[in-house]
């Protein structure tokens, strides 16, 4: 279980989180929603230690991210973020061959390199596994890093908007690899979506955002509702049940 | 391979041209040669590690401005002292004070622009760029405020070419970049990570801001070595961080590292052979270098190889 106690951060003097408190269940896909600037990135960021906390408190299964040692947090949780550049020139295989760093440090065992063909083959990027990554398409690429962090093996995977450059067909391939292993390998996913109805059909919790504060959450028939829609977005959209799944017709 | 091209130009340096005392001329010719090693070394482990930090192909400490902050120092250490007071300063404690001054402001300066700016090459390239320059026109300014002789000897240190290395002083650079090249060497794989970028780094649980520090004070101490050794060498860096990463096509720390030094320090004293035998001294290494150096890198860009 993710922990968040009365967080507040700021970016450049505005106040990008306000006095946020939340937690997040350990298994299955958490999803965070809400419009553009809400702090969702920023709220994810901190969680996974990329700045420093300034108020508040985060622990992720007990452990306090600002003051547990960042190696034994790399064992932990895994973090994707939304723009991965690289400067040097890498190949997929040796890319998802670091998401092992953590277990060996530079000196790959076995085991290691059998979680890689195993992260490859999960992500469907065997026969690319030569490529170099600036030689990738833009979903190619993004696969390649989740595979990454899957190597990782970590019990937390946290994914800054994983569905951005993604068509439908490797949206919905990689939602269902996500919650494969969320399901079959009691991994937790926590991600943060735009599409609404992503969320709708995968996600076993939503925390829905706005304006740095938390302002709904819970399953997802408590938040994508026609009311939490607007208190969330200020959208007036029809929303639906198909097949058991929630819908937004937020398009028309 | 590329060890044996050095070995090669290496002993061609030596050995041409070699009439009249001949102990005494290898003699001269092997402290020239271990200055030219030595500085082409620290040249390109200093760029390439400084390339892996910022995350960019292009930038060089060089660009950044750290030759000019050393020049910066140089003068105004000669502007507060005086010729006389500046001339007084024992070699070593100067050469050593130099660098610890030296790797002081670039921490600051540098730990200050990638800590706030790190997302953002281009305003980096462009503070660089300001910082270079405010730098040379500092020094330019106080070097006009000083008086004729004090400047000669400020000059002394600017073109400090490598005609005349002190022992002294090459004895202190080696010391120095070999405790570097030890740390570096123990930390090579920790490279290999920090160049997948600031956030993956962290992910897979790197100190990544400790690591950044790290390698900038290391830089700082290189770069602070071979200006103090020879003077600015400005397209030097590049090039030879240019050419490892297209020669070695990899991204490990343990290949590249080595292959840019090899490079520079085959670049430097082949430049230097060509420069001293067949140019006889008519003009300026630095500006044998930067003439190739510059074609190179026109080269490169027009390649599409730069990215």
């Amino acid at each position: 279980m993710i922990e968040v106690d009365r967080l507040s951060h700021s970016i450049g003097g505005s106040g990008i989180l306000k006095d946020v408190t939340t937690s997040i269940p350990a298994g299955g896909i958490t999803a965070i929603i809400g419009p553009n600037g809400a702090g969702k990135s920023t709220l994810l960021n901190l969680i996974a230690r990329q700045s420093p906390i300034e108020s508040g408190r985060i622990t992720v299964d007990g452990l306090d991210v600002s003051t547990t040692d960042t190696r034994q947090l790399a064992l932990k949780m895994a973090y994707v973020a939304q723009n991965t550049g690289v400067a040097s020139r890498l190949r997929v295989a040796e890319l998802v061959g670091f998401g092992r760093w953590p277990h060996c440090h530079g000196r790959p065992a076995q085991a290691d390199r059998e979680a890689v063909t195993e992260a490859l083959a999960l992500f469907s990027l065997d026969g690319l596994e030569n490529r170099f990554l600036d030689e990738l398409s833009g979903g190619q690429k993004q696969r390649a890093f989740i595979a990454m962090a899957h190597a990782q093996a970590t019990d937390w995977l946290l994914l800054d908007e994983p569905l951005n450059n993604l068509d439908m067909f490797h949206a919905r391939k990689l939602m269902r690899d996500l919650d494969t292993l969320a399901r079959e390998r009691n991994r937790s996913v926590v991600m943060v979506v735009h599409e609404i109805n992503y969320a709708c059909a995968w996600a076993d919790h939503v925390i829905g955002m706005r304006d740095g504060r938390v302002v709904i959450e819970g399953p997802v028939e408590d938040v994508v509702t026609e009311a939490g829609m607007r208190t969330l977005y200020d959208l007036d959209a029809r929303v639906t049940e198909i097949d058991g799944h929630r819908h937004v017709l937020h398009h028309v | 391979m590329l060890a044996c091209l050095l070995v090669a130009v290496s002993l061609l340096f030596l050995g041409w041209g070699l009439t009249g005392r001949v102990w005494l001329i290898l003699e001269m010719r092997s402290v020239k040669l271990a200055g030219l090693i030595l500085v082409g070394f620290s040249v390109g482990v200093a760029t390439v590690m400084f390339q892996t930090i910022s995350g960019n192909r292009i930038l060089t400490p060089a660009i950044m401005g750290f030759d000019a902050l050393f020049l910066l120092l140089q003068t105004s250490l000669v502007f507060t002292l005086g010729g006389f007071g500046y001339a007084q300063l024992p070699g070593t404690m100067k050469f050593m004070m130099n660098m610890l001054v030296m790797m002081g402001a670039a921490m600051l300066l540098f730990g200050l622009l990638l800590s706030r700016n790190r997302h953002d090459i281009q305003l980096m390239i462009l503070v660089g760029v300001i910082c270079g320059l405010l730098f040379r026109s500092l020094t330019s300014f106080f070097q006009r405020m000083i008086d004729p002789s004090e400047f000669a000897m400020v000059q002394g240190a600017m073109f400090a070419s490598f005609g005349a290395i002190d022992t002294t002083q090459l004895i202190i650079s080696s010391a120095v970049f070999a405790v570097v090249a030890v740390v570096v060497w123990r930390n090579l794989a920790k490279l290999d990570v920090v160049s997948l970028g600031r956030s993956t780094a962290i992910s897979l649980g790197l100190p990544y801001d400790r690591i950044q520090m790290g390698v900038l004070v290391m830089v700082a101490a290189l770069v602070s070595v071979s200006t103090a050794l020879v003077g600015p060498i400005t397209f030097l860096g590049l090039l030879v961080a240019s050419l490892a990463h297209i020669l070695m096509k990899t991204h490990r720390h343990v290949l590249l590292l080595p292959a840019a030094a090899l490079i520079s320090a085959t670049v430097l004293v082949a430049g230097q052979t060509v420069f001293e035998r067949m140019f006889r001294m008519q003009s300026t290494l630095a500006v044998v270098i930067e003439f190739f150096g510059g074609l190179l890198f026109l080269y490169l860009v027009a390649n599409g190889r730069v990215r």
